[in-house]
């Protein structure tokens, strides 16, 4: 049960998150825009976006399957472990959205996963 | 040695640096009040959550949960302003801090035992966390359309 959430997380997370990070360069959202009498509209605005409402859509399992794995594992062992996306959204940034990775950015990612997987022992 | 810029933050490259490092410390804020007190809410509640959707439902309108999802809905909103201009390869690792944190409030409020392991990994981390700072937080350069 657990292992099954932390895939479930790990999956979704990674799609939500290239949907997310592609479609808010498209359109950027302004600071101003989070002011409380604007704040509506631009919520209505952000769900008429057909890949942020997927992107939301693939959060929304993320967050069920993470309460789950709340339910049942240590918040220092469920918090870290589902981080294992750190080092698949980074090739996927490269690959998909086009980033330029560096290499000491790549060396930064590689110790975020490094130590992630390390915090999950 | 490598020369570092100096952000100017009078310049428009150093206003987005400022704003960048500050989105970023809200992103990392919300996200690890957010999971403690999910985490506080369901170990304060003998629920059994099996697969019943009304199950969760009934649990998110409990306070401690409903805070934490009052404050992982601003993360979620903060995090789509940052990866408006800033990559997904850099917002990523930087806000990694935040499982060191949630490490740390896990050991404080709950007891959790924290091994070596575990320490070693939030030293990677942090390590990781300054690499990535170091590059430019946008190399895509796209024009976005309003």
């Amino acid at each position: 049960m657990k292992w099954s959430m932390v895939a479930i997380i790990v999956g979704s997370t990674v799609l939500a998150d290239l949907l997310q990070s592609f479609e808010m360069k498209r359109h950027v959202v302004a600071a101003e825009d989070l002011r409380p009498g604007r704040l509506a509209g631009m919520l209505g605005r952000l769900a008429q976006r057909g890949p942020l409402v997927l992107a939301v859509f693939f959060m929304a399992i993320s967050f069920f399957a993470f309460m789950k794995l709340l339910s049942v594992a240590d918040l220092s062992f469920a918090v870290p472990v589902t981080a294992a996306s750190v080092a698949l959204e980074t090739v996927l940034a490269r690959l998909v959205l086009r980033e330029k990775v560096t290499a000491l950015r790549w060396a930064g990612a590689l110790s975020v996963a490094c130590g992630v997987a390390l915090l999950a022992m | 040695m490598v020369d570092l810029p100096i952000p100017n933050p009078q310049s428009a490259a150093g206003r987005i640096d400022l704003k960048t490092k500050l989105l970023t410390a809200f992103v990392v804020s919300t996200n690890v009040l957010g999971n403690f007190s999910m985490s506080w809410g369901l170990k304060h509640q003998a629920v059994d959550l099996g697969l019943s959707p009304l199950a969760y439902i009934r649990l998110i309108f409990t306070p401690w949960v409903l805070l934490g999802t009052t404050l992982l809905i601003l993360w979620l909103l903060s995090r789509m302003m940052l990866l408006g201009w800033a990559d997904l390869s850099y917002v990523l690792p930087v806000t990694s801090i935040a499982y060191v944190l949630s490490a740390v409030l896990g050991k404080v409020f709950f007891g959790e035992q924290l091994t070596w392991q575990r320490w070693l990994g939030t030293l990677f981390i942090v390590m990781g966390i300054i690499f990535v700072g170091l590059t430019a937080a946008n190399t895509t350069k796209q024009e976005p359309e309003r």
